[in-house]
């Protein structure tokens, strides 16, 4: 394997680690204030269908992507009702919410545009273009022959939509939000043990609201990513289990932001040799299935649960509905 | 004279039939410490949530230093200068001291100037009022009474003059209270107010100035502490005369009925919980076992009940059981004898949601009295669940209340009644009045006195250190897992338990 291939693969997992990225931080912000969210999965399939949708009609990416984060809040709202206002089961909330958004995309792209449950592929401002930085090589020819660093630059750094590198930057964001802010102290309290933030004087539905609406504002922005950035238009499932992935990556990380950074991209470098497993073939001299590709993200993930690496303790009010007691 | 810093009048409130509290008036004055003493259920609770803007009262009045005021939730209580320190505390387990002092009472949208300001004045708290806390210490890793420490800073960081503890003295050790009550000793001093909710007659009498008494929801009588005693108090309580001390004779111990011999337990996280265990429980006594919570008392009557897995010989008349397996188990159990009134009667002692008699048959399932046949005989078990019932004075001695419906002492009754009845030969019983009424917590004692009278083998785990003294024939003290000695009651003191409680050789004391 040539260094070249080697970037080919390293840029092709950034780029299947954004969504991942962006999914599991918006999981970190929900479970760190004490609300389980298995529908992130959900969240992003209609973002990604609403941001296809609205960007196909109107031509304009931004508007797609308002529309799917705004796709995606209205989700979130409904968990937040069902989970925090009325204290039902988190689980079977986020559950519902999946299976909502599997057959409600489905059935509203094929009525609204009769392209088998597709939306119509999109094109020029209508999607995230690369940004090409400066001096970057675009031509394959060109690259071949440029020397390592001009490559790394070219191939890896340069030439990803705007949102991957705006999810690079949540990262340290949300860091200095959960530690470095009143806001994030709080929010971290209210996912440990909320009858302290409540006797403090601190409203915990407010708090776990706002954690809630974040969560839907990421997932949106993952959602609208899959369909105008990673892809030109919305197909039916085209999320494929990548909300799962994230919150596996999230017990990765231990509730963490920066481990939050290292497990998307594991689990991406593992998506993205499953897109190439000739190299993988030709690296260790072996045929490697791509469904144990595919499932080795959830087996590491049952293997850091099952305790082997470290332990994994999520929120300790985590799932449970806050009932004020005296 | 002067005017009272707090005044309650005609304070009532009622969660659907149930009147929590009626027509309810107090004044507390400033720089003393009160005293509010009552049974569980008179409604102290219920009237501490109200100052606390947890509920809002029906009717009624309140004022602070004489000028009425709303209190609608825990940020206006806060405001008007009240703190309240929770029986359970409400701190963030894995949040430093600080972090936990600042929480809800930040400076500005970004933390490190709060963190800073805080640590300052933390320090001078520390020095003002003895209480000294490690401000970067993590609040799972330090002990009961400092997290209490941590409650009170919290309430003085937020410049509270009235300060509520609730039960403050539950998980402490004598000499940890001891120092808990210097320290509100010296809060007064300052000139703060300390309102301290008890049911412990003993500490009304050490610390406070006033006490008022509850009963059923009202505030039944007010008097200053020096013209009172326990017996006194007791009596307003409960309403009748109450035997505070156990009536009993001396214990005639028989042959040895438990052995336990150099018992070891690890628990699931691999800390060994219980380091080598030997004691003997003989015929007509009860040996109690004193010690603070967590020191593997629980997990000793785990192992013996059968519920926990455990390394070493116990032998029961004289034959040894298993502790581990098949044959380890709550049935094994009590097929040799061995009843067990679990520490937790909400977790362990009954189902909350099922029926009293279904409660009742639990572990006894298998009884033939229970059955006909392949069916359980459900008309017998009623049957025989009202006769528990009114024998033990269960109140209502209704069999088809779920057990939730019934009040602590109540519940902690039909447990009783449940293990007792079948006439065991050794009882283990865990906390038998934790959160039980003075009235029951007396008929509980009559009870397991008598099954020692006649003839069983009692061992008892209590956190309660006047409960041991009383009620036990021998008391061997727990301390991280080991057996740290064992005294008669009559030669020995709270004092000399308290240090061995606290992992002191009380001999070399």
């Amino acid at each position: 394997m040539d260094f070249l291939t080697l970037l080919q693969i390293l840029d092709a997992s950034l780029r299947l680690a954004t969504p991942l990225l962006l999914a599991c931080l918006a999981g970190l912000f929900s479970e760190r204030a004490g609300i389980f969210d298995i529908g992130l999965e959900g969240k992003m399939l209609v973002a990604a269908f609403l941001a296809g949708a609205i960007a196909a009609t109107s031509g304009n990416v931004w508007l797609g992507l308002l529309a799917g984060i705004g796709a995606s809040l209205m989700l979130s709202v409904v968990h937040g009702l069902a989970s925090i206002t009325f204290r039902g089961n988190q689980l079977i909330s986020g559950v519902a919410i999946n299976f909502f958004a599997a057959g409600l995309t489905v059935v509203a792209s094929q009525s609204w545009f009769g392209q088998g449950g597709r939306t119509p592929q999109l094109s020029g401002a209508a999607r995230f273009d690369p940004i090409i930085w400066p001096g970057a090589i675009t031509k394959i020819k060109d690259l071949r022959k440029a020397d390592p660093l001009d490559q790394a630059y070219s191939e890896l750094l340069s030439g990803h939509a705007i949102i991957v590198y705006a999810a690079l930057l949540l990262v340290p964001l949300s860091w200095w939000v959960l530690y470095r802010t009143r806001f994030g102290l709080r929010l971290r309290a209210v996912g440990e043990n909320p009858a302290a933030v409540d006797t403090a004087g601190i409203s915990v539905v407010r708090l776990r609201y706002s954690a809630v609406l974040i969560c839907g504002v990421l997932c949106g922005i993952a959602g609208a990513y899959l369909s105008t950035a990673l892809q030109a238009g919305f197909v039916k499932d085209m999320t494929a289990g990548r909300g799962y992935i994230a919150l596996a990556a999230l017990i990765f990380a231990k509730w963490r932001p920066w481990y939050a950074l290292y497990a998307c991209l594991l689990f991406g470098f593992l998506q993205a040799l499953a897109l190439r497993p000739d190299v993988l073939e030709k690296a260790i001299g072996l045929k490697v299935q791509v469904q144990l590709l595919d499932a080795l993200p959830y087996i590491l993930t049952v293997i850091i649960l099952a305790g082997f690496v470290g332990k994994a303790i999520p929120p300790r009010a985590g799932g449970e509905p806050y009932v004020k007691e005296r | 004279m002067t005017d009272p810093v707090l005044e309650l009048s005609g304070i009532s409130k009622a969660f659907g039939p149930v009147q929590a509290n009626k027509n309810i008036s107090l004044r507390v004055m400033p720089g003393t410490i009160h005293g509010i003493i009552g049974e569980n259920g008179a409604g102290k609770s219920t009237l501490m949530s109200i100052l606390y803007g947890f509920y809002k009262a029906d009717s009624g009045t309140i004022r602070i230093k004489g000028r009425e005021i709303q209190i609608a939730d825990s940020q206006a209580a806060i405001a008007a200068g009240i703190g309240m320190v929770f029986q359970h505390f409400k701190l963030v387990e894995n949040f430093t001291v600080l972090e936990n002092v600042v929480l809800g009472a930040e400076d500005g949208r970004l933390l490190r100037p709060s963190l800073a300001k805080a640590r300052a004045e933390l320090k001078a708290l520390a020095e003002d009022y003895g209480l000294n806390v490690d401000p970067d210490a993590i609040i799972e890793e330090i002990g009961v009474g400092m997290q209490q420490r941590v409650e009170i800073l919290k309430a003085l960081y937020r410049r509270a003059e009235i300060l509520i503890l609730d039960e403050p003295t539950g998980v402490l050790t004598p000499a940890e209270a001891d120092q808990l009550f210097r320290i509100l000793a010296r809060l007064r001093e300052e000139g703060k107010t300390v309102i301290l909710i008890t049911h412990k007659l003993r500490e009304i009498m050490e610390i406070t100035d006033t006490v008022s008494v509850m009963r059923r929801g009202e505030m039944t009588a007010t008097v200053k502490t020096p013209d009172t005693s326990p017996e006194h108090l007791a009596e307003l309580m409960v309403g009748r005369k109450v035997l505070l001390q156990v009536d009993k004779v001396p214990a005639t111990p028989g042959k040895a009925m438990l052995e336990v011999e150099n018992l070891k337990v690890t628990d699931s996280k691999g800390v060994e919980r219980l380091k080598g265990v030997s004691l003997e429980v003989r015929a007509g006594e009860i040996l109690g076992i004193a010690g603070v919570a967590g020191n593997g008392q629980s997990e000793l009557l785990e192992v013996l009940g059968g519920m926990r897995a455990g390394r070493g010989k116990v032998r029961v008349e004289g034959a040894e059981i298993d502790l581990t397996g098949r044959n380890s188990n709550g049935q094994t159990r009590r097929a040799r004898g061995i009843a067990h009134v679990p520490e937790d009667r909400q977790r362990e002692g009954l189902i909350m949601d099922f029926f009293a008699w279904e409660n009742v048959a639990f572990g006894y399932h298998h009884s033939a009295a229970y059955n006909r046949g392949l069916f359980m005989d459900n008309a017998a078990l009623q049957a025989d669940t009202t006769a528990k019932m009114e024998r033990f004075d269960v109140r209502p001695p209704n069999p088809w209340l779920t057990a939730k419906n019934f009040s602590g002492g109540n519940q902690q009754k039909i447990v009783v009644a449940r293990e007792i009845e079948q006439g065991p030969k050794i009882l283990l019983v865990g906390q038998p009045t934790r959160g039980v009424d003075i009235g029951a917590i007396e008929f509980i004692h009559k009870q397991i006195v008598t099954l020692r009278d006649q003839g069983a083998a009692i061992l008892l785990v209590s956190v309660e250190l006047d409960e041991i003294m009383s009620l036990s024939d021998r008391i061997a003290v727990m301390f991280d897992g080991r057996i740290m000695g064992e005294r008669m009651p009559q030669d020995t003191t709270v004092q000399e338990l308290g240090l061995l409680m606290a992992g002191m050789n009380g001999k070399a004391a």
